[in-house]
């Protein structure tokens, strides 16, 4: 009976073109070989492995995806997998992004989080894990897939962020992440069936092939299920007013967690979200453009200033983060080939230096005797004198991030800018520029602080902490020498790569360029 | 024309080498490299001067070209450096003047406390002069007349230790800055007509102008002009500018950063011959300058402001010459006036270094037994001025007398009386400087005053020659108009040429002479004993016409009532208050945040589902039905 089944229902597997999801395959399966190997080996023994087997598929990751980048530039771009994975030169682009995320973040995570969560090989696993997500949301090339995508990414990150079990704030956190992600993507995925209602597939391609073929008479269950994927990306890029988890997540994650979720979720979430909306719903950028300047013009607006009254320091980054979300959506509302390439120079350029900036403030925090919970304005103030190459590079990184010349910041936000303005958006170039400047004022309000004498500023009396969101132990933390020497390499390589393509856009310009999405 | 280069870079280099190791050369080092490089840049432009002379008329036009300097759209301008008759007549008389004030200054400026600072100003001075004279474009023009510009402020308020100095420095600075408004304008509209800049395709190209156009561009050139040559109404800088050291007084402000502005309108000549209404109007305020100062002169007790007086007086000659279409008498003028009123004012500075820095003639007198070369070089420079034949002035006021003549004979009529004045109030003070009774000894307290180091008496020396001789420069007699000559190729049809009749011819020189005469005359009669004539000394006239506290009372006053107006009232509270209240609005809305935030999971997913809720309506109304 059982082969009766069989040849009457033939499962028809389609053919699996394992080069193009080689990246997925490498992550994954090293994040596997680590599990196996702490089986066999012991959890606690040998944690300089664990980093050494993640550093290594990280770096193979990114080889790989340049290696694809080289094929596709030759012989153009596929679809893989029954059109379920497209194969093109974007979704290697963001491989290497990927990878260099992933890699800046095996440097410096691993000695900050062990010393804090004990040793063994999960928060590589999850490191591992979650770009295996990041991967597939960037080649996705059907809504199922990136809900795949999303949920693998997501669930490592709800475990990452609450790493540190003791710490009420941590727990706290990871669990206010894990609700609020889940009810977004139960909000993404009723987008996904509303457009799977609308036009009858989940595949990009497909849906656009029938959206151009046909004229829906009724296009409100079409036009809603759009609105609400839209819903589920903001959540993930933690867009106004959907980021209201962030500042609470940011602070209480472990420093270098927070750092890694803030490039990687980002990536991840604009790949995806810039694939969908310019392959399967290009022909309703009237519709969407108006709830992604909505969103990109809010997430500028109250990113920069919630982040004037901060004095927390991990809270003010969550704001800056949320203004930076901003920024890119720029490029995502241009919906251009230029608007894409804008916000994947972005990506790059805010991902290195935003896991360079948690870095920092995690060896900050380790100075100032504390557990990775929090750090206020104060605790900084005076650094310059104490530890000067700490101070400079933390001033370089957060000076980046307001934008300044000669670091990539400025080739970012000049890039997104100018892609808006190649649609005739002016007024949104205008504000764009105007929350840049508001934005410079806490940017440079942490960088006098560090700089300033060890004197505590007039007004201490404003909260230090938020409502609600409170705790952390001063138990102390200690890092044994040979993990702070991963550290400084990938501080140092951070703050490098943020200056040289400052000084030499060209290079990023080219390579972001070569990022087009096939369709 | 690499030698061209040499012309400008010897005082740059000068000024680099001043500027870097000045205070280590020190006194007098400093004041020898300053000069050495002032020198060689003399040399260099008479080697420039020889290869034009070797080359055919026609072809007496060369440009250097280094890079380009701005490029923005059709806008291009390159530094480039042109030499041809004109612009080599300025060069060898600004540098061989300069460099005999230098040379002066070595001595005149001995201790003071900043002595390689003032050569350093000095070399960057003449670098700017340079530019500004030899310049192939109205931007590069425009470069060197603000460089002189900010050289006459810091050399004006050179002793800025003393109030009046610093302030003398700004009033310069200020109303120079009017007449620059003029240029810039100017400049504008030339673009926006002929969209070039530079002379080489300007001047041939200034007949496509409408005749209205060039009539304004003609006007504000002359705004610019009036505002660095002291004409009527923006004069008035030019006498506190005498508050700066003398020799800078000699160098900038007599010889030759003032008469920039009667280069800028001869080099302009072809735009100029277009504008007959505002040649006529340049002419007016020439000769009403010339005279108004002219009568200024005659009362005032401070010997440099007598001769600032003047100089204000023969720039409005000049002015006159360029109104009246007389560009190379009024460059004859200009070379003529650089030697003697430079002589004028180092001889002055001569007398005020022996008497302690004493300005006022009332005490002076009977010192040209005391000092007898700088008596000798001042009386030769009172007749060159005076217009007495032999002398250069009889020469080059006569020619530039003769044009005003054929032009209009009122013009001539004022000029002739002007001349007279001039005559009169330089006798004036020779007569009470240097004759008559000493009344010195209050000043110097018991020792007499004593003849200035040789250093100084050389260049008084080589000016006094220069000015009685620079006659022979452009004599009026066919054949030889040496200067006539060599610069009628760069004016071409826009020189005017009267023609008079023969007895006209013999009149006017003659009427010349007998007038400067008749001034020397009335001078020795009236000033030979006496120090002091009240009858003779009206305050209206002490005072300049009251157009200095006039314009105090008005601009300054008004503008300063304007500022502390804005000061109380404006800053304060609108703009301070914009700004203050922009930056509390900020804060307010992120108060407002950290309220937001409460930390309750509850309240986020109510955000989260008002944003969506938001978006549903969105779709409700963009849904198609």
């Amino acid at each position: 009976m059982f082969g009766s089944l069989v040849s009457q229902l033939p499962i028809r597997l389609p053919s699996i073109s394992y080069q193009a999801i080689g990246p997925e395959l490498i992550l994954f399966g090293a994040a596997l070989v680590v599990l196996a190997l702490s089986a066999t080996v012991g959890r606690r023994e040998h944690p300089q492995l664990y980093r050494g087997i993640g550093l290594f598929a990280a770096v193979a990751e990114g080889a790989w995806s340049a290696n694809l980048l080289r094929l596709i530039d030759q012989h153009g771009p596929s679809l893989a997998i029954a059109g379920a994975i497209s194969n093109d030169g974007f979704s290697a682009v963001v491989g290497i992004i990927v990878a260099a995320a992933l890699v800046l973040t095996m440097l410096i995570g691993p000695g900050f989080v062990e010393s804090v969560a004990g040793q063994g090989p999960e928060f590589v696993t999850l490191l591992l894990l979650s770009a295996t997500g990041a991967i597939v949301m960037a080649q996705a090339n059907d809504l199922i897939v990136v809900f795949l995508g999303l949920e693998i990414l997501s669930i490592a990150l709800y475990v990452m962020v609450g790493f540190r079990l003791r710490d009420g704030l941590s727990r706290e956190a990871a669990f206010k992440y894990f609700i609020l992600g889940g009810f977004s993507s139960a909000v993404f995925l009723y987008g996904v069936a509303l457009v799977y209602g609308a036009t009858g597939s989940t595949n990009l391609v497909k849906i656009a092939a029938f959206l151009s073929s046909h004229v829906l008479i009724n296009n409100g269950v079409l036009l809603f299920g759009i609105a609400l994927i839209l819903v589920g990306f903001g959540f993930k890029v933690s867009a106004v007013p959907f980021h209201v988890w962030s500042p609470d997540v940011y602070q209480g994650a472990p420093t270098s967690v927070t750092g890694y979720m803030a490039a990687m979720a980002k990536i991840a979430a604009f790949a995806a979200l810039l694939r969908v909306m310019m392959v399967a719903f290009h022909l309703q950028l009237e519709f969407w453009r108006p709830i992604v300047i909505a969103l990109a013009v809010l997430s500028l607006v109250f990113g920069a200033v919630f982040a004037l009254r901060q004095r927390e320091i991990k809270r003010m980054l969550a704001y800056s983060s949320i203004n930076h979300a901003g920024f890119i959506l720029l490029g995502v509302l241009a919906a251009t080939s230029g608007g894409v390439r804008d916000s994947l120079f972005y990506l790059g350029a805010y991902s290195v230096m935003v896991i360079g900036t948690f870095g920092l403030i995690s060896l900050i925090q380790v100075d100032a005797g504390k557990v990775e919970g929090s750090l206020s304005l104060d605790d900084v103030r005076g650094l310059g004198r104490r530890r000067p190459a700490v101070a400079v590079l933390l001033a370089i990184l957060i000076l980046a991030q307001a934008g300044a010349p000669f670091t990539s910041g400025f080739i970012a936000k000049f890039s997104v800018i100018t892609a808006v303005i190649s649609v005739n958006e002016y007024w949104i170039a205008v504000v764009a520029m105007v929350t840049a400047a508001v934005a410079a004022a806490f940017y440079l309000r942490l960088v006098l602080a560090l700089f300033s004498k060890d004197e505590a500023e007039v007004g201490v009396g404003d909260a230090l902490y938020p409502v609600a969101v409170r705790g952390g132990s001063d138990q102390g933390l200690r890092l044994s020498t040979a993990s702070l020497v991963p550290i400084w390499i990938g501080i140092w390589a951070s703050v490098a790569i943020t200056v040289f393509f400052g000084l030499f856009p060209t290079l990023l310009l080219d390579l972001v360029s070569r990022g087009k999405i096939f369709y | 024309m690499l030698v061209l280069g040499l012309v400008i870079g010897f005082p740059l280099l000068g000024f680099l080498v001043l500027l870097a190791f000045g205070k280590r050369i020190g006194d007098p080092g400093a004041g020898w490299v300053g000069t050495i490089a002032i020198a060689l840049s003399f040399v260099a432009a008479v080697v420039t001067w020889i290869l034009l002379l070797s080359k055919h008329a026609g072809q007496r036009t060369q440009v250097l070209r280094l890079f380009q300097w701005i490029h923005a759209g059709g806008f291009h301008v390159n530094i480039t450096f042109r030499a041809d008759p004109l612009s080599v007549v300025m060069m060898l008389f600004v540098t061989g003047v300069a460099a005999l004030i230098h040379l002066y200054s070595i001595g005149y400026m001995k201790r003071d406390a900043r002595f390689h600072q003032f050569f350093v100003y000095l070399n960057l001075f003449v670098f700017s002069m340079l530019v500004l004279v030899t310049a192939n474009n109205l931007p590069l023009t425009f470069l060197g007349w603000e460089g002189v510009g900010a050289c006459s402020y810091w050399l004006i308020s050179f002793w800025f230790e003393r109030p009046s100095a610093a302030s003398a420095g700004k009033k310069a600075f200020i109303i120079n800055r009017i007449g620059d408004m003029g240029f810039m304008l100017g400049t504008f509209l030339v673009f926006e007509n002929l969209h070039s800049v530079s002379y080489s395709q300007v001047l041939p190209a200034a007949h496509r102008l409408p005749a209205g156009t060039a009539e304004a561009i003609a006007l504000l050139f002359f705004l610019a002009a009036a505002g660095k040559s002291a004409q009527l109404p923006l004069f008035t800088w030019l006498l506190d500018a005498m508050e700066g050291p003398t020799p800078v007084s000699a160098l900038i402000h007599a010889a030759t950063m003032v008469t920039a502005g009667v280069y800028l309108m001869a080099r302009l000549s072809p735009i100029l011959a277009l504008a007959h209404a505002a040649s006529t109007t340049i002419a007016i305020i020439g000769v009403v300058t010339a005279f108004v100062a002219a009568m200024a002169a005659t009362s005032q007790t401070d010997i440099k402001k007598i001769v600032a007086f003047s100089t204000v007086s023969q720039l409005g000659y000049m002015m006159l010459g360029i109104g009246t279409g007389a560009y190379v008498a009024a460059i004859f003028l200009m070379v003529t006036h650089a030697f003697y009123k430079a002589l004028i004012f180092l001889s002055s500075g001569s007398v005020i270094h022996s008497l302690d820095s004493e300005q006022s003639i009332r005490r002076m007198g009977a010192l040209a037994k005391l000092m007898p070369i700088t008596a000798w070089t001042m009386i030769i420079a009172w007749l060159s001025i005076a217009g007495v034949p032999p002398f250069s002035g009889f020469f080059s006021k006569g020619s530039i007398l003769e044009d005003a003549f054929g032009r209009n004979e009122l013009l001539w009529v004022v000029g002739v009386v002007t001349a007279l004045l001039t005559a009169y109030y330089m006798g004036r003070l020779v007569f009470v400087v240097f004759y008559g009774k000493p009344r010195w000894q209050e000043v110097t307290k018991g020792h007499e005053p004593h003849e200035s180091p040789r250093i100084m008496t050389i260049p008084l020396i080589v000016l006094a020659v220069a000015a009685a001789v620079a006659g022979l420069l452009n004599l009026p007699y066919s054949g030889l108009r040496f200067l006539h000559n060599w610069l009628s190729p760069v004016f071409g049809s826009a020189l005017v040429s009267y023609h008079l009749s023969a007895s006209e011819k013999v009149l006017l020189p003659a009427t010349d002479a007998v007038v400067a005469l008749l001034g020397v005359v009335i001078a020795w009669r009236l000033w030979r004993n006496h120090s002091e004539r009240k009858a003779l000394e009206p305050t209206v006239l002490l005072k300049g016409w009251y157009l200095d506290s006039f314009y105090d009372r008005t601009f300054a006053r008004g503008g300063t009532a304007l500022a502390k107006f804005g000061d109380r009232v404006v800053d304060p509270t609108i703009i301070d208050g914009a700004v203050g209240g922009v930056a509390w609005l900020f804060r307010w809305v992120g108060g407002l945040g950290r309220k937001v935030q409460s930390g309750l999971v509850r309240s986020y997913l109510l955000i989260m589902v008002g944003g969506i809720v938001v978006m549903l309506a969105y779709v409700l109304v963009s849904a198609a039905r």
